[in-house]
């Protein structure tokens, strides 16, 4: 069941939530739509549930168009941040509610529902009351509650947001595993780049109402479209008009003529990798990604002076990455091709 | 919250959006908006002038002062007990707070009748606990202003206890103990920080207990006898007029009392708009 | 934490600061309150409880088992409970209407809930007998009658119905409305699964409250119904004991509507309880009336102790 949206656009008051928003998700697939507050990621979603009236544009699933359809007739599971318990049934109730009221009979209903509840291990649970669970366990009930009637497609509204880092990581494995069996078509909202790029096949990346790039995590990740999805899909430091990924960013205690000045700030210790921030001589602030090796043979401390190489750029002017100061540096092309990989290594 | 959304409202059909409001709208207007219509044509029925001269006659306007002088004695005294109340029900745990919770509730489920015979028979010249020695000292509680009083402080006294309450917890003791940080001392934290905090909650709650006092009737007819004249409130009035069949005295003081209750659903609702802000 | 300002709200924050008396204040603070209580309250009614039983209690019997007596508890209890069946259907679609409809002049509509909280009973009285008694402009006459005393009731206990489901529709999750959409229920079926059983607890707790006040309605149904044999509720019938000198009479029925006062506070506390117990709110019964929002149920997320 594929899902296609063209030419969405919505608005509220005077803030416009969507504008002219198309996007493609094949059937059986996981698709993040991934971007910051008031992107209008969760419009989108909700737009396709049917939660969300558009003002202009169509909503395809599997080639139907079901932009008239009130939700109760689109067929999509639809998991809520807060999870929107039903506070006043117990568990079974909850996840039996959609057979219910299509009048299926009690033991196929309770077959299902433990059926279920094993999927997504809370079977045990079944006559506790939402208020009596963790938040976790809350969310799995509103999953298995949404895959119980079998929806065509499945829609997450910041289905983590709510949680804990550690349930949060947990769940989001739980989730790949979950759709690796299941094969719906998911789509789920996230404003969390690393959670998007750890569980979904294809991102979307949504800023100020429109789609800015959508692909795979890599794609998007190697050959950003332009600033904000670089900035945003990864981290990155900004040279003029180049933007250099903090691990492209080489850091030698000789200078030659692709180097740049610059001072040592502050390091901070991440685990494995090493954060160094510097600052160059025209004030901008930089930081470079080590290793614990790398960082033990340089022997940087702060207040030092280094010198700093990138060796990969990306520039959305038009032209081809611009010199640093110095002699022209043969550096990657806005097409990603080879660069130069450095001799320090 | 998002904006309310297009699924899962009820009533969003035509026809049951439209058959909801008739029902509704209709209950209100025939129990509600009617009587209050009612009052002002019944009133002014042959003009102007008789409703006007009856509430001006000596009796009406002893009435009113009378009902006017309950409120100046009542309101104040559940007042100033209402913050002490709340404030103690709080923020200073006690077992017998519960105890105090349920006192506090039994005025808004007790009949005003069964509150009138209470104070009667505390307070009877023959055979009540205090009537007799009171009586002595030259005090008379029946028949006369004190029991009056003291019916209507009965029948008022939640109010303003139940509106505090909730804002005092709302506010939360930040604020408070900020105050105590820089040196303020309890009477000065109080009038300083705690009680323009809870000002518009405790002015809902005074403008409750006027309305009430305003139209107490049950227990007051028991406990004062209804003298014209000496122990006779406004709403004390509307019925001996009705009684004695002067229905334009009645109606005249019916919608004085019904202005008085339309200002109070004014000043109700400014103050909630307050209390919100 | 269950912000039904009615219950008892336990000790703030933190138990040792904010607003709070010195330890002598306090002390002075809780005998001004207790003494303040007994006067006013609670030596008043010890005298009506004496006054029931001074003839013993066989007297007190005979008293309440009186055919009038008995009569009037009929009534009233009976009137008391179709009133609050009635508003409650009724103060719900009111509620509902209030809460997610939009017309012109709601605010006003929303304000006039309150009047029968801010109009005398008296006057109420009067007014409901020139609109439907002998005189009535519609040609109904229903005064006199016990649909007289149904109506009085009505249009007193209205607001706590109201004012009672208001505040629990205003929280209500919407999300618990679109989840059950997307499961595939139609308008109805989310009224009455979803929404209806949430606004249950606080219902109820209103329908406690105006059941305790439709018992011991006087000044509305006096005028309006009279006090008639048949239709004489026991607050008419008490004051009637009075006037002739029956006190101990009056004393004992007052008792009966005591006890039965005290048993729908008792109700309403249990429906608190329950409530707080479950986290479900429910709502503005007891801290009635007040037109509008609650101070909002923020529910707390939980740090989630389990593994996934």
């Amino acid at each position: 069941m594929g899902i296609s949206v063209e030419g969405a656009s919505k608005r509220f008051g005077d803030f416009q939530a969507l504008d002219d928003v198309s996007i493609e998700v094949p059937d059986g697939s996981l698709t993040a739509l991934l971007g910051p507050s008031g992107s209008g990621k969760s419009t989108l979603l909700r737009a396709i549930a049917g939660l969300e009236t558009l003002d202009g544009g169509t909503v395809l699933i599997d080639g139907e168009d079901v932009s008239k359809k009130p939700t109760q007739k689109r067929e999509v599971g639809f998991v809520f941040q807060h999870y929107a318990a039903f506070k006043h049934m117990t568990v079974f109730e909850n996840v039996g509610f959609g057979l219910k009221i299509r009048k299926w009979k009690k033991p196929q209903i309770s077959d299902r529902v433990h059926e279920l509840l094993r999927l997504v291990q809370l079977d045990g649970l079944a006559d506790r009351y939402p208020s009596q669970l963790s938040g976790g366990q809350r969310q799995r009930m509103a999953l298995a509650r949404a895959l119980a009637v079998e929806p065509q497609v499945l829609l997450l509204d910041e289905p983590f947001g709510a949680l804990d880092a550690k349930v949060r990581k947990d769940l989001r494995t739980w989730l790949r595993r979950l759709h690796e069996e299941m094969h719906v078509t998911t789509i789920f909202v996230t404003h969390d780049q690393e959670e998007a790029m750890d569980v979904a096949g294809q991102l979307v990346v949504m800023n100020e109402g429109r789609v800015e790039q959508s692909g795979t995590a890599n794609e998007l990740y190697e050959e950003p479209a332009n600033e904000f999805v670089m900035s945003f899909v990864g981290e990155v430091n900004r040279l003029g008009d180049d933007f250099v990924r903090p691990h492209d960013m080489d850091v030698v205690l000789d200078a030659d003529e692709r180097t740049q000045e610059g001072m040592v700030q502050r390091i901070v210790a991440l685990g494995f990798e090493i954060r160094v921030e510097f600052v160059l001589a025209d004030g901008t602030e930089v930081w470079a990604q080590l290793t614990r090796a790398e960082l033990q043979r340089l022997e940087l401390r702060e207040g030092q002076i280094a010198y700093l190489r990138p060796v990969q750029a990306k520039s959305f002017n038009g032209s081809t990455p611009s010199d640093t100061s110095g002699a022209s540096t043969p550096l990657g092309s806005q097409d990603g091709g080879d660069a130069e990989v450095s001799a320090a290594v | 919250m998002s904006a309310p959304s297009a699924a899962g409202r009820v009533g969003s059909g035509r026809g049951s959006r439209w058959a909801l409001r008739v029902l509704g709208l209709g209950f209100l207007a025939l129990l509600l908006v009617a009587p209050l219509v009612m009052i002002f044509f019944k009133t002014f029925e042959d003009g102007l002038m008789p409703p006007l001269e009856a509430i001006t006659s000596e009796n009406g306007l002893n009435a009113l002062k009378l009902s006017l002088l309950m409120v100046a004695i009542a309101v104040p005294v559940n007042t100033v007990f209402g913050v002490v109340c709340a404030i103690l029900l709080v923020r200073h745990k006690w077992k017998g707070n519960a105890f105090i919770d349920a006192v506090i509730n039994l005025p808004f489920a007790l009949s005003p009748v069964v509150i009138g015979l209470a104070l009667y028979l505390l307070y009877s010249t023959n055979g009540g606990w205090f009537g007799p020695t009171l009586a002595e000292a030259g005090i008379e509680v029946l028949f006369s202003v004190p029991g009056m009083v003291l019916a209507s402080i009965f029948v008022s006294l939640p109010f303003v206890v139940r509106e505090t309450v909730p804002v005092l917890q709302e506010i939360g003791t930040e604020q408070e103990q900020a105050a105590s940080t820089l040196g303020a001392n309890v009477w000065q934290t109080f009038w300083r920080v705690t009680l323009p905090a809870i000002r518009w909650g405790v002015a809902y709650g005074v403008v409750l207990t006027t309305a009430r006092v305003l139209g107490e009737f049950g227990a007051v007819t028991i406990v004062s006898g209804t003298i014209s004249g000496q122990t006779e409130t406004l709403p004390l009035f509307v019925g001996k007029q009705f009684e004695a069949f002067n229905e334009t005295g009645a109606y005249g003081a019916s919608v004085v009392l019904a202005l008085l209750a339309l200002t109070t659903l004014l000043a109700m609702n400014l103050l909630k708009r307050k209390e919100d802000a | 934490m269950e912000a039904n300002p009615a219950a008892l709200p336990p000790s703030a924050a933190s138990p040792r600061a904010g607003m709070r008396l010195p330890g002598v204040g306090v002390g002075i603070g809780r005998g001004y309150v207790v003494m303040y209580l007994s006067l006013m309250v609670l030596i008043p009614l010890a005298a009506l409880v004496d006054e029931s039983l001074t003839s013993g209690l066989g007297n007190f019997w005979d008293q309440v088992s009186s055919p009038q007596a008995v009569r009037s508890l009929e009534l009233t209890m009976i009137c008391s409970l179709i009133v609050v069946a009635i508003n409650a259907f009724f103060g719900t679609i009111i509620a509902w209407l209030l809460v997610r409809d939009e017309f012109p002049g709601k605010a006003a509509v929303n304000a006039i809930i309150d009047l029968p909280f801010a109009l005398p009973t008296i006057v109420a009285s009067l007014t409901l007998l020139a609109l439907y008694g002998n005189e009535s402009p519609f040609g109904i006459d229903i005064a006199f009658t016990r649909t007289a005393v149904v109506v009085a009731l009505l249009f007193v206990t209205l607001p706590f119905v109201v004012r009672a489901v208001q505040p629990l529709l205003i929280e209500m999750d919407r999300e618990m409305e679109e989840a059950a959409a997307s499961l595939g229920a139609g308008g109805f079926t989310v009224f009455r699964r979803i929404i209806f059983p949430n606004l249950i607890p606080g219902l109820a707790a209103g329908v406690a409250l105006a059941f305790a006040r439709a018992l011991g309605e006087f000044g509305s149904v006096l005028i309006f119904a009279g006090g008639l044999p048949d239709t004489q509720v026991s607050s008419v019938f008490i004051r009637s004991q009075v006037e002739s000198g029956n006190e101990t009479g009056a004393a004992a029925v007052s008792m009966v509507l005591l006890l039965a006062s005290l048993l729908c506070l008792g109700a309403i506390s249990l429906i608190q309880g329950w409530g707080s117990r479950h986290e479900r709110s429910t709502g503005g019964a007891l801290v009635m009336p007040m037109a509008g929002e609650m101070p909002a149920d923020t529910e707390g997320e939980e740090s989630d102790d389990e593994r996934a």
